[in-house]
C-alpha cells in the first residue's frame, strides 16, 4: 500500500462552490519523489495543502479521502489530524522570505517542532538542528542558529527551511516550488541539495513545480494537472519518452531549450486548450448540475 | 584575507535624539510626580488671595517661590502643574495599559481566527466607531458618575477599537504568511500560533500604538477636566487649570499656558517614544 494515497479528492471555494480540484487521485510509495505539474492555478499547490491540512480558509474539502500511513486523514478530528501530520509530514514552503518567523531566532524555530511536537529534550533537538544546518552546508551553524532570518539571504533561508524540514525525519516532505522565489544560480544548489537530502534519508517527496526540467532531474513519477483535473500520470521515464496525453506533449513541447530559445517558445496549440475546457465542462455539468 | 561574514548582523541602531527627548521628559514627570510633595514649592491647594495672579518669575512684580506665578485665587501654578501630573500619568499608564490589552486581545482574535469571531468583533467595532468619542465620553460619566475610575473606564471602553482595528489588520497579513502554515504543519494548534507566532511580530505595532493611546489618555482626562467632568474639583488637574485659566487669559496668561504646554509635551513625547521603540525592537526594521 502507498504511504500516501489521495482518493477523489475535490475541493472547492466555499462561497461560490467553484471547483479548485476535481476527482483528483494519487499515490506515493515511501521514499518515492512525484512530481506535480501544471500551469498557474491548475491546483497543484492545493493538493499539497490538502495533505498537509493548510488550506486557505476560502476552500473547503467537498468529498474524498486523503490516506497517510494507512491513516485516512479527513476522517480525524483536528487536533489528531494535526499531530499525526506533525510526525509524518513537513512542508518545504515556496517563498523562502515569509517562511521563518521574523521576530523569532532561527534555533527554536527548527527545534519547536521537535521539543513541542516530538517530545525530544530541548539539548538534542539543537544537536539535531546542528547537524541538519551543517548537512545543507550552512557555515558556522551555531552563529546562524541564533540570528534572525533578516540576517540571512535567501538562500540561506531556504537551506534552513529544508534542514527544518528534515529535522523530525518525516515520511513525507511536501516541496511546494521551493526554487520559484530563488535567482536561477541559487535554484540549481537548491535542488540538487534537496535531492540529496531526499537520497540520504528516503523521504517521500511530493515536488509541486511548473518546471518540467525541475521534474526530469529530481522526480521518479508524476502528475498532470489541469485546472483541478489529473490529466496524466506515469513514471518520469515514459512520460519523457512518450506523453500519452496531446496536452502533456504541447507542455514538453514548450519547454524552452537552450539550442533553440525562441524556436522553441511555442505556446499551446488552441485546439488542445478548447478540448480540455470542454472535458470540464462536461465533468462539471455532470457533477453538481 | 577581507571578513567575508555578512554584515547585516552587526547593524546596531543608535537610541536617537528623539528616543531621549521623549524618554527624559517622561521621566521627568514621572519623577516629579511621584515625589510631588518633596519637589513643589508650595501646597498646590493653598489659597492666598493677597498674592492673586503673581506672573512667571522672569516678570515685574513676581515673587520668589512662585516660579510659574500664581492663579486667580494665589495658588501656585507650578505645584498645581506637578501635582495635575500624578492624575495625568496615573490615566495614561493604567487607562492605556487596559485599553490596549483588551483591544488588542480582540483584535488578535478577529485577525487570526477570522470566521464568526472575527464577524463579530469586527461589527462591534463598526458600530463602536459611529459614537462621537467625546459625547460617548461625557454621556457616560454623567451615568456613572464622576471620579478616577469612571475616566479610565470611560477611556478603555471608548478607545479599546483604536487597537482592535489596526491589530485585526495586521494579524490577518501575519496570518497569511508562509511560516505560520510551516507552525501548522509542525503541529501548532490555532491558539498556539497565535500566541506565538503572530503575537511577537504585531508587538511592535501594539507597542506604538500603546505609547499613542497613553497620549491619547492625557487629552482625553484633560478634555473632561476642562468640562468638570474628571475627578473631584479641588485636587489640581491640567484640564481644570486650562478651563479655569481660560477665564482670565487676558490678566494672567501664564495660568492657561504654562499646563497648555506640559499637556502638549508630554502627549508629542508619548508618541516620540512609540516611534522611537519601534525602530529599536523591531527586528526587520521596517
Amino acid at each position: 500500500m502507498s504511504f500516501l494515497s489521495v482518493k477523489n479528492l475535490t475541493l472547492r471555494l466555499r462561497d461560490n462552490r467553484a471547483p479548485l480540484l476535481r476527482d483528483v487521485s494519487l499515490e506515493v510509495s515511501a521514499g518515492e519523489v512525484h512530481g506535480l505539474v501544471g500551469e498557474s492555478g491548475a491546483g497543484k499547490s492545493m493538493i499539497g495543502k490538502a495533505v498537509l491540512g493548510i488550506l486557505p480558509r476560502a476552500v473547503e474539502i467537498a468529498g474524498g479521502e486523503i490516506w497517510l500511513d494507512g491513516v485516512d486523514l479527513l476522517a480525524l478530528p483536528p487536533a489528531a489530524r494535526r499531530k499525526r501530520v506533525g510526525g509524518l509530514a513537513a512542508l518545504i514552503p515556496q517563498d523562502p522570505l515569509t517562511a521563518l518567523n521574523p521576530s523569532r531566532r532561527i534555533g527554536p524555530q527548527i527545534t519547536d517542532r521537535l521539543v513541542d511536537i516530538l517530545g525530544w529534550k530541548r539539548a538534542e533537538a539543537e544537536a539535531r538542528a546542528l547537524d541538519l544546518l551543517g548537512e545543507v552546508q550552512i557555515n558556522d551553524p551555531a552563529r546562524v542558529m541564533r540570528q534572525y532570518p533578516h540576517e540571512l539571504s535567501g538562500g540561506m533561508r531556504q537551506r534552513i527551511l529544508i534542514a527544518s524540514a528534515f529535522a523530525a525525519e518525516p515520511k513525507l516532505i511536501v516541496a511546494d516550488e521551493p526554487t520559484t522565489a530563488l535567482d536561477v544560480t541559487v535554484q540549481k544548489q537548491i535542488l540538487r541539495l534537496i535531492a540529496g537530502m531526499q537520497a540520504r534519508h528516503g523521504t517521500a517527496l511530493l515536488f509541486v513545480t511548473h518546471d518540467l526540467g525541475v521534474v526530469s532531474k529530481v522526480c521518479q513519477s508524476l502528475s498532470v494537472l489541469y485546472a483541478g483535473r489529473i490529466l496524466e500520470q506515469s513514471t518520469v521515464r515514459d512520460f519523457f519518452a512518450a506523453p500519452s496525453h496531446p496536452y502533456s506533449a504541447a507542455l514538453l513541447g514548450a519547454t524552452p531549450k537552450y539550442t533553440d530559445p525562441e524556436g522553441s517558445l511555442t505556446p499551446v496549440p488552441e485546439a488542445i486548450i478548447a478540448r480540455l475546457r470542454a472535458e470540464i465542462a462536461a465533468y462539471d455539468e455532470a457533477h453538481h448540475g | 584575507m577581507a571578513d567575508l561574514t555578512d554584515g547585516r548582523g552587526a547593524v546596531k541602531r543608535r537610541i536617537g535624539t528623539r528616543l531621549w527627548l521623549a524618554g527624559g521628559w517622561l521621566t521627568l514627570l514621572l519623577l516629579a510626580a511621584v515625589f510631588a510633595p518633596l519637589v513643589a514649592p508650595q501646597d498646590p491647594l493653598a489659597q492666598d488671595l493677597f498674592l492673586t495672579r503673581l506672573p512667571p518669575f522672569w516678570e515685574k512684580g513676581a515673587e520668589a517661590g512662585y516660579w510659574l506665578g500664581t492663579d486667580s485665587l494665589g495658588r501656585d501654578v507650578l505645584s498645581r502643574v506637578i501635582y495635575g501630573a500624578r492624575l495625568a500619568l496615573v490615566v495614561a499608564l493604567v487607562a492605556g495599559s487596559i485599553t490596549c490589552i483588551i483591544g488588542s486581545a480582540l483584535g488578535l482574535m478577529a485577525g487570526f481566527l477570522r470566521g464568526w469571531v472575527d464577524l463579530v468583533i469586527s461589527r462591534l467595532i463598526d458600530i463602536w466607531m459611529a459614537f462621537p468619542p467625546v459625547l460617548f465620553s461625557i454621556l457616560l460619566i454623567a451615568v456613572i458618575g464622576p471620579g478616577l475610575h469612571s475616566i479610565i473606564l470611560a477611556i478603555v471602553i471608548i478607545d479599546w477599537t483604536r487597537f482592535a482595528r489596526v491589530v485585526r489588520a495586521e494579524a490577518m497579513a501575519q496570518g497569511a504568511m508562509d511560516y505560520v502554515a510551516s507552525a501548522q504543519v509542525a503541529g501548532r494548534g490555532r491558539i498556539g500560533t497565535m500566541l506565538r507566532e503572530i503575537l511577537p511580530n504585531v508587538l511592535p505595532t501594539i507597542v506604538v500604538l500603546l505609547t499613542l493611546e497613553m497620549g491619547i489618555a492625557v487629552i482625553v482626562e484633560a478634555i473632561l477636566s476642562f468640562v468638570n467632568l474628571s475627578i473631584s474639583t479641588d485636587d489640581p488637574t491640567w484640564g481644570g487649570m486650562i478651563a479655569e485659566g481660560r477665564a482670565s487669559v487676558y490678566q494672567a496668561w501664564w495660568v492657561l499656558v504654562f499646563p497648555l504646554i506640559t499637556l502638549f509635551l508630554t502627549v508629542l513625547a508619548f508618541s516620540q517614544l512609540g516611534e522611537g521603540l519601534k525602530d529599536r525592537f523591531d527586528p526587520v526594521l521596517r
